[in-house]
C-alpha cells in the first residue's frame, strides 16, 4: 500500500519525476556501455593475445605490427624475409611458431597465408569440409561463410591488398575446402590458406603477366603469318583486333597448365616473404630477452602483445574514465534532482503527512514513503538505464561490425559491475530521501494543522 | 464513550489553557464553542492525540490516550478516533474512494473497499469515487472527509469547525448530518466551532473562556 501511494505520488508531479528518471536514466545507461564495452572489448583483445608470446615482424610501429598480426585490424608493417625468420623459428626457445602471410582480401575479410597450427592456437574447428591442404585450398571463418553465405567446394578471387576495392587477382580462383566452427576469436573473420598460396598468388601474377605477354606476341605473330597467307594486304586495325582475341585464348590456356604444375610443385622458399609470426616460447626467457636480440642482430622487431595492448588499453582509459566521470556527475545532478523533488513538495504535502499520521499512520511509514518515492524513482531509472545502454551498444556494435570486424554482444551481463552500479543508484536514491524523509518522520501533525 | 479530567496545556510563554472536564457517551454530541484564541483547536488536538497535555487524562472507551506511547497512539487514534478537520485535506495523488481507502488500510491493515463505497454513496458521492479530491467542491471534499473520519467506526468522531464556511441551508445539512451518523455509528462527537448557528442546533454545550 505505502509503495502504491508512493508510486501515485510520483506520477502524480509527471514532469519532475521525468526529470529525476531522464537524468538517471543517462547516467546508469552511459556506464552500463562503459562497463559492457570495456569487459567485452578487454576480453576480446584477451582472448586473442592467449598463446601469443611475441609477434616478429617487419620494422615500424609495434603496436601496428601487433593489431595487424593478432587483430587483423591495421594494415601490416612490412615484410619480413622468410629465410631469415625460419631461423628464429627453429630457435630452441621457441614452442610453436606460426607464419602468417597477408596478401589479399575477399569483400573485405582478408586472407591469410598460415599453417593448420593458427586454427589449433584459436580452438577452430573445421566444421564442415576439410583443413586446407592444397594450394589455393581455403578454410573461411563461421562469421564469414554465415554472412556471404559460403559453402564448402564453392569458388571466389581475391582482390589485391585490404581494400575490397583492390586489383582482383582474376588468373586464379580460391576454392572452398572447409568451414570453421565459431570462437568468437578473430579467426571467424579470416579465410586462411596455406602460405604457398599466397606466394602463388602473387609471384604467378608476375610470372605470368610475362609469360602470357611472350605468348601474345607468339600468339600474335603465327596469326600475323596466316593472315599474310590469306590475305597480302591487311589493315592494321584488323591485325589489332585479332591480337586481342588471341591474348584471351593464350592467357586462359595458360592459366590450365599452370594450375596442374602447382599442385605438385612447391615453390621453393628461396627469397620469398611473409609478414609476421606469432611466437610462444618453451622458456619464458625469450620473451624478455628477444626484442633487444631482434632488434639489434636483425632487419624485424618482436613486439609483446601483452605490453602493446596493455599500452593501447592506457590511452584509451583516459577517454572511458572521462566518460566515467561525465556519468558520475550527471548521477549526482540526478541525485540533486530528486532531493530538490523531494524537498520542495514536502512543503506542501506536510499537510497530506500530517493527514495521514491522524488515520493512524506511525512516523516510521511516513519515512518510509518518502524512501519509496525517491527508490522507486532510482529503480526505474536504472532499469530504464540497464536498457538504452544495451540498445546503444548494439548500435556501436553494429557500426564496429561493418568497420573493424568486431561485434558486441548487449545480451551480456557483468552481474558483479551491473550489480555495483545498481546499489549506487540505490545509495543515491537514499541519500537524496534521507533529509525529507527524517523531516517528513519529525513532522508535529498538531502545529501543521493548527497553523493551517 | 470520552471523558476527560483535569488537562492542563501550555505552549510556553505564559499562554496556559485549563481545559473544563467532558464527557461524552456513545451516540450523544457535544458542541465545544469560544471564541479566538481559547484553545478550540488545541482542544481538539489533545482530545485527537495529535498533542499530549501536561497534565490530566484524557479517556477514550478506558483508555488513558495521555499516557501511551507515540507508535501505540498512532495505532489507536487510527482505530478509534475519526477527525473532521477545518480544512480538507487528501493525499492529492490519490482518488476519492482510494483516499477513504486508505484510511481503512493505516488503521487496520485491511482495505475496506466494499465499506468506503457504501460510506460514501450515502454521503451522495456515487458519482465521485474516482475523481481527484481536487476535483470536488469544498463541500464534496467535507464529506469525503466525514467518510473517511467514519470508516473505521470510532468511538469518537471530532469535528474542526465544520461549518464555518458554508452558508446557512448547508451549515444545518452538515450538523444534521454528523447528528445522525453519530447516532447511527454508536460514536460520540465533539464539534468545536466558534459558529453561533450551531449553537441552537445541539443540547450539550460547553462554552471555554
Amino acid at each position: 500500500m505505502i509503495t502504491k501511494i508512493a508510486w501515485k505520488n510520483i506520477w502524480f508531479k509527471p514532469l519532475n519525476t521525468a526529470l529525476s528518471i531522464i537524468l538517471l536514466t543517462a547516467s546508469v545507461a552511459i556506464i552500463t556501455l562503459l562497463i559492457l564495452l570495456e569487459e567485452q572489448f578487454e576480453k576480446k583483445f584477451n582472448d586473442n593475445i592467449d598463446g601469443i608470446d611475441l609477434v616478429l615482424g617487419a620494422q615500424g610501429s609495434p603496436l601496428q605490427l601487433i593489431l595487424s598480426s593478432v587483430y587483423q585490424v591495421d594494415a601490416p608493417t612490412g615484410n619480413i624475409d622468410y629465410t631469415e625468420a625460419k631461423k628464429w623459428m627453429k630457435h630452441r626457445f621457441v614452442e610453436t611458431a606460426i607464419p602468417l602471410a597477408f596478401g589479399d582480401n575477399y569483400k573485405g575479410y582478408r586472407i591469410v597465408g598460415t599453417t593448420p597450427d593458427y586454427l589449433k592456437k584459436y580452438g577452430a574447428e573445421v566444421k564442415n569440409g576439410k583443413v586446407f591442404a592444397k594450394n589455393f585450398e581455403v578454410v573461411v571463418g563461421s562469421e564469414i561463410a554465415q554472412k556471404l553465405g559460403i559453402k564448402v567446394g564453392d569458388k571466389f578471387f581475391g582482390s589485391h591488398g585490404d581494400a575490397e576495392e583492390g586489383e582482383v587477382h582474376d588468373h586464379q580462383s580460391y576454392i572452398v575446402a572447409g568451414i570453421t566452427s565459431p570462437t568468437g576469436k578473430v579467426v571467424d573473420n579470416l579465410i586462411l590458406c596455406n602460405i604457398q598460396s599466397v606466394w602463388a598468388m602473387h609471384d604467378h601474377g608476375h610470372e605470368e603477366g610475362e609469360e602470357a605477354h611472350d605468348h601474345d606476341h607468339d600468339a600474335a605473330g603465327e596469326t600475323h603469318g596466316h593472315d599474310e597467307h590469306g590475305h597480302a594486304a591487311e589493315e592494321g586495325a584488323e591485325h589489332n583486333h585479332k591480337d586481342g582475341h588471341d591474348h584471351d585464348h593464350a592467357t586462359e590456356a595458360h592459366d590450365h597448365d599452370h594450375d596442374h604444375a602447382h599442385e605438385d610443385v612447391q615453390i621453393s622458399e628461396e627469397g620469398k616473404e611473409i609478414t609476421a609470426v606469432l611466437i610462444k616460447f618453451r622458456s619464458k626467457m625469450g620473451i624478455v630477452t628477444w626484442p633487444r636480440l631482434i632488434a639489434q642482430n636483425t632487419k624485424m622487431q618482436a613486439a609483446s602483445p601483452a605490453i602493446e595492448i596493455n599500452r593501447l588499453f592506457t590511452l584509451f582509459g583516459i577517454g572511458l574514465d572521462a566518460l566515467q566521470y561525465l556519468a558520475y556527475g550527471i548521477m549526482l545532478i540526478s541525485g540533486i534532482s530528486i532531493f530538490i523533488a523531494l524537498f520542495n513538495t514536502l512543503k506542501e504535502r506536510k499537510y497530506e503527512f500530517a493527514l495521514l499520521r491522524v488515520n493512524g499512520a506511525s512516523r516510521l511509514q511516513l519515512l518510509s514513503l518518502v524512501l519509496v518515492e525517491s527508490l522507486l524513482l532510482c529503480v526505474t531509472g536504472f532499469i530504464f538505464g540497464t536498457i538504452v545502454g544495451r540498445i546503444a551498444l548494439s548500435l556501436i556494435s553494429g557500426s564496429s561490425e561493418t568497420e573493424f570486424k568486431m561485434s558486441f554482444d548487449p545480451l551480456e551481463f557483468v552481474w558483479e559491475k551491473e550489480g555495483y552500479l545498481f546499489l549506487l543508484t540505490i545509495f543515491v536514491g537514499i541519500l537524496a530521501a534521507v533529509i525529507p524523509a527524517v523531516k517528513a518522520y519529525g513532522l508535529n501533525i498538531s502545529k501543521t494543522l493548527a497553523n493551517a | 464513550m470520552i471523558s476527560t479530567k483535569n488537562i492542563r496545556f501550555s505552549y510556553g510563554k505564559g499562554t496556559d489553557f485549563n481545559f473544563p472536564d467532558i464527557a461524552t457517551s456513545r451516540g450523544e454530541s457535544l458542541l465545544i464553542t469560544g471564541g479566538s484564541g481559547k484553545g478550540k483547536t488545541t482542544f481538539l488536538h489533545l482530545l485527537g492525540g495529535l498533542q499530549r497535555p501536561q497534565q490530566g487524562e484524557i479517556i477514550i472507551e478506558d483508555t488513558n490516550i495521555a499516557s501511551l506511547s507515540e507508535k501505540k497512539l498512532d495505532h489507536f487514534r487510527g482505530k478509534n478516533i475519526g477527525l473532521v478537520l477545518q480544512q480538507n485535506y487528501f493525499v492529492a495523488s490519490l482518488n476519492v474512494l482510494e483516499n477513504v481507502v486508505l484510511a481503512s488500510w493505516l488503521a487496520t491493515g485491511k482495505q475496506a473497499t466494499e465499506k468506503a463505497k457504501e460510506l460514501l454513496v450515502r454521503l451522495g458521492l456515487s458519482e465521485h469515487l474516482h475523481k481527484l479530491p481536487s476535483q470536488l467542491s469544498i463541500g464534496q471534499q467535507q464529506r469525503v472527509s466525514i467518510a473517511r473520519a467514519l470508516i473505521n467506526e470510532p468511538k469518537l468522531l471530532l469535528a474542526d469547525e465544520p461549518t464555518s464556511s458554508l452558508d446557512d441551508e448547508n451549515a444545518f445539512k452538515v450538523a444534521d448530518m454528523l447528528d445522525s451518523l453519530a447516532k447511527q455509528y454508536g460514536t460520540a462527537l465533539v464539534i468545536v466551532t466558534h459558529d453561533q448557528r450551531l449553537k441552537d442546533r445541539f443540547r450539550n454545550q460547553i462554552a471555554l473562556s
